[in-house]
């Protein structure tokens, strides 16, 4: 089988010169797949997330994607190498319009970025209608679509999500997961740190439990849901 | 009804026209300090300096086409030196970045670090300005004084009062409406003005967009080189040029970020205007208007000067910390200090 698209290996690091909060954990996703990482708090669910984006230095491991090593690339490096990462906060520029957000996510492009644009719209009509509106202004649920949709306009080939569905209404949740699906059909490999772990479970193709940066569990999304162990440890019964 | 006339001219010659005058030359002062707050996160007490700086550069290329004979008819000829008055500074700015801002940027400072080393930044640029050029007053002005004068205005209206327009008057509000215009379609229409404005928002989504922050901060040091020297060649033109009164400056200017809302730059406009309009309101001798709207004896006897001008930057002082119990985030929405 081929290497998957995206992978995170044997990863063992932490935050400058901090203990190390990753203990050899390893995330991979293939092209086009979602994979979740859910586990308790202080797992090291965004952390792991954070060393395959180079946020932090890793002690030993690596990380590939399309079978080139990236492990020493910075984050900007790594966001031409066709990365996307959308924050948990202050993901958008919030005195800036939809529109704008959307243009400082194509800075490094050179070419026309109108059709990215209207693939955005596309994908999320409520930000044409509010397209000439400063993005501090919309809802909770509107902010992560400009923040998604910003992390989209420089055509990756992941996209990463750091709990996308915080602090938004469960309506506006599930139709997010959905936009997540639909970015996924479209090639996108994606992975993603949840809370809701159960609906994040629902939507994954591969699912990661951490545990105090370590691998407790992996599995499809199905399996993990479909084991007592797991079900009745973080899923709440 | 003539008297009503009357006393409105003379609260146009008074109060309206050189408030009007003053709150744009606090305003293009104050869009720097803003934009220094919101881009490069401090407060630039070199800001004045910064002015008197560029005046200065300003005033000696004037006097070189001076010496070589060049004028620009009724129009002064500090305006032809102004670009090269904004190179020179552009590159003192730069250089300064480069020398000692870019240190701290790089160690992550806090803000009250760099609040610190701009005022060290201050007493180099004074003293600098000072050894150059003197510290007395310069006048720099020539071509025409006056667009109308106070005579002509009288014999043209038959009023007893007289309208007087100078010249520097009417430069300073189209200067600075041309110099607001550049810059807000430059923040707003352009690839590096908007990755400025992104920059000012959020750096760490700045940074994961690709977008550089030394050219950033560049730009921004460009930006303010122009709007510095602006600033200060209008009011060297207006009043006169002197080291210290532009170091005085810092704190009208200051007023009018805060109030404006720091990191606005709008608020900075409207603030630069508050803080003028106040600051010539208090300190105006109300008598002769009064006279004319008054019944004969209602006059007041007194000059009914609620400040003595002396005191004007108690004004700025006033507006500054009512602004800053009410409002901390301004009259229009920037950051809070």
């Amino acid at each position: 089988m081929a290497e998957p698209h995206l992978i995170g290996e044997a990863m063992t690091g932490g935050y400058g010169r901090g203990a190390d909060i990753l203990q050899g954990c390893t995330l991979s996703v293939d092209k086009g797949q979602i994979a979740v990482i859910v586990g308790p708090n202080g797992a090291g669910k965004s952390t792991a997330m954070k060393a395959v984006f180079g946020m932090l230095n890793l002690r030993s491991g690596s990380v590939r994607i399309g079978g080139e090593d990236i492990t020493h690339l910075s984050p900007q490096d790594r966001v031409a190498k066709g990365m996307a990462f959308v924050p948990q906060t202050s993901n958008i520029f919030p005195s800036m319009t939809v529109e704008e957000n959307l243009e400082m996510g194509a800075f490094l492009r050179r070419d026309d970025i109108r059709p990215t644009i209207e693939q955005v719209y596309d994908l999320f009509p409520i930000l044409r209608d509010k397209r000439r509106q400063a993005a501090g202004e919309l809802s909770g649920g509107q902010r992560q679509q400009v923040a998604v949709g910003r992390a989209l306009m420089t055509q990756p080939s992941v996209l990463m999500l750091d709990e996308p569905t915080a602090g938004v209404s469960p309506i506006v949740m599930d139709e997010l997961f959905d936009r997540i699906i639909e970015v996924a059909r479209a090639g996108i490999t994606i992975l993603m740190v949840e809370q809701n772990a159960r609906q994040a479970l629902e939507i994954a193709d591969k699912g990661y439990v951490l545990v105090q940066g370590c691998n407790a569990y992996t599995g499809t999304g199905a399996e993990l849901m479909a084991d007592d162990e797991v079900r009745r440890t973080f899923l709440g019964g | 009804m003539t008297d009503i006339l009357n006393a409105i001219v003379a609260l146009s010659n008074f109060v309206l026209i050189p408030g009007a005058a003053y709150g744009a030359q606090l305003a293009l002062g104050a869009l720097g300090v803003t934009l220094i707050y919101g881009i490069l996160r401090f407060s630039n007490f070199a800001h004045g300096d910064t002015m008197a700086f560029g005046t200065m550069a300003t005033i000696l290329v004037t006097w070189g086409l001076q010496s070589m004979g060049v004028s620009f008819g009724f129009l002064p000829t500090a305006l032809i030196a102004l670009p090269v008055g904004i190179a020179i500074t552009g590159l003192l700015l730069l250089g300064t970045d480069r020398a000692v801002y870019r240190f701290y940027r790089k160690q992550k400072a806090a803000p009250v670090v760099l609040v610190i080393v701009s005022i060290g930044v201050m007493f180099v640029m004074n003293g600098l300005v000072r050894f150059i050029i003197g510290v007395g007053d310069v006048n720099f002005a020539d071509g025409a004084r006056f667009v109308i004068n106070a005579r002509q205005f009288r014999e043209m209206t038959g009023l007893d009062e007289g309208l007087a327009i100078r010249s520097t008057t009417l430069i300073t509000l189209i200067t600075a409406a041309i110099a607001v215009a550049l810059l807000f379609w430059f923040l707003n229409k352009t690839r590096t003005g908007k990755s400025m404005r992104a920059f000012s928002d959020n750096e760490d989504l700045a940074l994961l967009s690709g977008i550089n922050p030394e050219r950033v901060v560049a730009v921004t040091w460009l930006i303010i080189a122009a709007l510095a020297t602006t600033a200060g060649v209008l009011y060297g033109l207006d009043k006169s040029f002197k080291a210290f009164t532009y170091f005085q400056l810092l704190l009208p200017i200051f007023a009018a970020a805060i109030v404006g809302g720091l990191g606005n730059p709008l608020g900075a406009i409207a603030g630069g205007f508050v803080i003028a309009f106040s600051e010539v309101l208090v300190t105006y001798a109300w008598k002769k208007v009064l006279e004319y709207l008054l019944p004969e004896n209602l006059e007041p006897s007194s000059l009914v000067q609620l400040l003595s001008t002396d005191y004007k930057f108690a004004v700025s002082f006033a507006i500054l910390i009512i602004v800053l119990l009410f409002k901390p985030t301004g009259l229009f929405k920037g950051q809070s200090v």
